[in-house]
């Protein structure tokens, strides 16, 4: 049926016509009641993403976030109808969207906030008491290197040469804006507790071997690849950190 | 036609365990998760969207668990696409299937419309011709959704704008047919006849009695939006923005005194109001219910 596909582009493509075959009681124009259809999907999406950036609007104020975003659902409508999903390609648009190339940092900034709606949302597992971490690693002991840490599935780390979870934290009202400089490199921890989703800085090291647990690399690997990024790595530190957000969630020898 | 009657009818409707009560309902929004799980307010069940809830863990499950723990549920779809040209989307349709046998809701409804084309979901409830085409894909799909989630559905009535040239059917006869085809229910949404009737310039109480009422299974309220066409005349937009028109409340009062007390619905999806503003509302409606309900009938007479 041809009607759909009329309906649909049209839909999208406010440069295109009304479809053809629509018809009024009074013989208005169709135009205006068709208006109504776009009208809806474009603010529907939009409010959509509105509510997964705050922040990102936040820095660079409604009218202009409205603007980029409605390019955007227009350019990439959702592909499913499960909208929590939605604006997982909003950061790489971003980057190419040249209105928006003077705020560097804009893009970082919605990739975190993606990644705190994919957690809010992640599955439930169930964390391993920091007894068990302890009594594992010293029963493993020197075959600890092949061993593999499962973390919470909404766990995700971004490393950014921007200070996003500084930015970020300024709009929750943890900090100034004023004392906030935007260029210095930040990386963060996010994952949630409970029902909450945190937000955790890591130094180099850290940000480097949790990212390497998360790409299910072993511990020597993950601490191999930590100690190449930053020499201060400091791995005690960095699973008590693990532990203090019950991210940790399996402890296991090689297949 | 379908000449044997699908078996999943006689299974829901001989089972009071797969009916919402005679009662009104909110829809159930996440910022008034814990004022209901605190205070238990007095209402018949709770409505979701299914793809609200199509994630995989995280705070809107587990609430969604606690609270159909002390209330009935509706689930209703939004994402379906039922009025589409093409196929179904099968993962969707498994998705659904899971959702419903994990909270095992007292009703599953979805929409007279399409929402998906290709591989792009456009996120509105979308219009299409009624002739003897699109009744049979709409038919087919239905078939399909009630012998997957092996339950009977209900079908909304749409709120639409515009009409197609391509149209040979009345819209209540197209949904009195679908009805008769395959065994759904109507989710009689009643603010969706009176938008249509403004908009297309009919009467909403000859609308509503051309309805198959006798298999209507919940009933939906909500409030409208008022612009004007080209021409100047009214054209009301289903916003579900703001509180009830006298309209709607007087064409519900109507209809219940044709097919008596049937659970009903608030619904308010955008700006929505504090809880006890709804519940009033609600409340509201649980009084229609009340004034319809057989038994007072009886008393009265």
């Amino acid at each position: 049926m041809i009607y759909q596909d009329a309906f649909a582009q049209a839909l999208l493509d406010p440069a295109q016509p009304c479809p053809a075959g629509l018809i009024t009681w009074n013989g208005s124009d169709p135009a205006k009641r068709f208006a109504i259809y776009r009208n809806n999907v474009v603010v529907s999406l939009i409010d959509a993403l509105v509510s997964t950036f705050p922040v990102t609007r936040a820095l660079v104020g409604e009218e202009f976030f409205y603007d980029m975003a409605r390019r955007f659902a227009l350019a990439s409508p959702p592909s499913t109808p499960v909208l929590a999903h939605y604006g997982e390609a909003l950061p790489a648009f971003i980057e190419q969207f040249p209105p928006a190339a003077s705020i560097a940092y804009l893009a970082d900034v919605a990739r975190l906030e993606r990644l705190r709606v994919h957690a809010y949302h992640a599955a439930e597992t169930q964390s391993l008491s920091s007894a068990m971490i302890s009594a594992t690693l010293i029963q493993a002991a020197d075959k600890l290197p092949d061993w593999q840490v499962g973390c919470h599935p909404s766990a995700a780390v971004l490393q950014s040469r921007y200070a996003v979870v500084s930015l970020w934290e300024a709009h929750q009202g943890i900090r100034e804006i004023a004392t906030v400089d935007p260029c210095l490199p930040e990386s963060a921890l996010i994952i949630r507790v409970g029902f909450d989703v945190r937000l955790a800085q890591l130094n180099t090291g850290t940000a480097a071997f949790i990212e390497q647990l998360l790409r299910n690399a072993n511990l020597g690997t993950a601490v191999e690849h930590a100690y190449q990024t930053a020499e201060d790595f400091d791995l005690p530190q960095a699973l008590a950190l693990l532990m203090r957000f019950n991210a940790i969630v399996s402890l296991q020898p090689p297949e | 036609m379908t000449t044997t009657q699908p078996t999943f009818c006689g299974a829901s409707a001989s089972s009071n365990d797969l009916m919402l009560p005679q009662r009104s309902g909110l829809g159930l929004k996440s910022p008034h998760y814990q004022h209901i799980v605190d205070t238990r307010p007095d209402l018949g069940f709770f409505e979701v969207h299914a793809e609200n809830y199509l994630v995989d863990g995280g705070a809107f499950h587990h609430f969604l668990t606690r609270i159909r723990e002390l209330y009935p549920l509706s689930i209703h779809g939004v994402g379906l696409s039922i009025g589409s040209s093409r196929p179904l989307d099968q993962d969707h349709l498994t998705k659904l299937d899971r959702l419903l046998r994990r909270y095992q809701p007292q009703s599953f409804s979805e929409h007279l419309a399409w929402s998906s084309h290709n591989d792009q979901f456009l996120n509105d409830l979308l219009p299409m011709p009624y002739n003897t085409a699109t009744l049979q894909q709409v038919c087919d799909h239905v078939d399909q959704v009630q012998s997957q989630l092996k339950r009977r559905m209900l079908l909304e009535n749409p709120a639409t704008y515009i009409e197609f040239a391509d149209s040979n059917l009345p819209e209540t006869s197209f949904i009195q047919e679908i009805v008769r085809r395959t065994g759904c229910g109507l989710l009689l949404d009643v603010n969706n006849i009176y938008v249509s009737c403004v908009n297309h310039h009919r009467d909403p109480r000859s609308y509503l009695r051309a309805l198959p009422l006798s298999d209507v299974g919940e009933i939906h309220l909500a409030g409208f939006a008022q612009e004007r066409d080209a021409a100047g005349d009214p054209l009301l937009i289903d916003s579900h923005g703001s509180p009830i028109a006298q309209a709607v409340w007087d064409l519900y009062a109507e209809a219940l005194s044709l097919i008596g007390p049937i659970a009903t619905l608030i619904e308010r999806d955008n700006d929505i109001p504090p809880f006890d503003v709804l519940l009033a509302e609600a409340h509201a409606a649980d009084n229609c219910l009340r004034l319809a309900s057989p038994t007072l009938k009886e008393m009265q007479a």
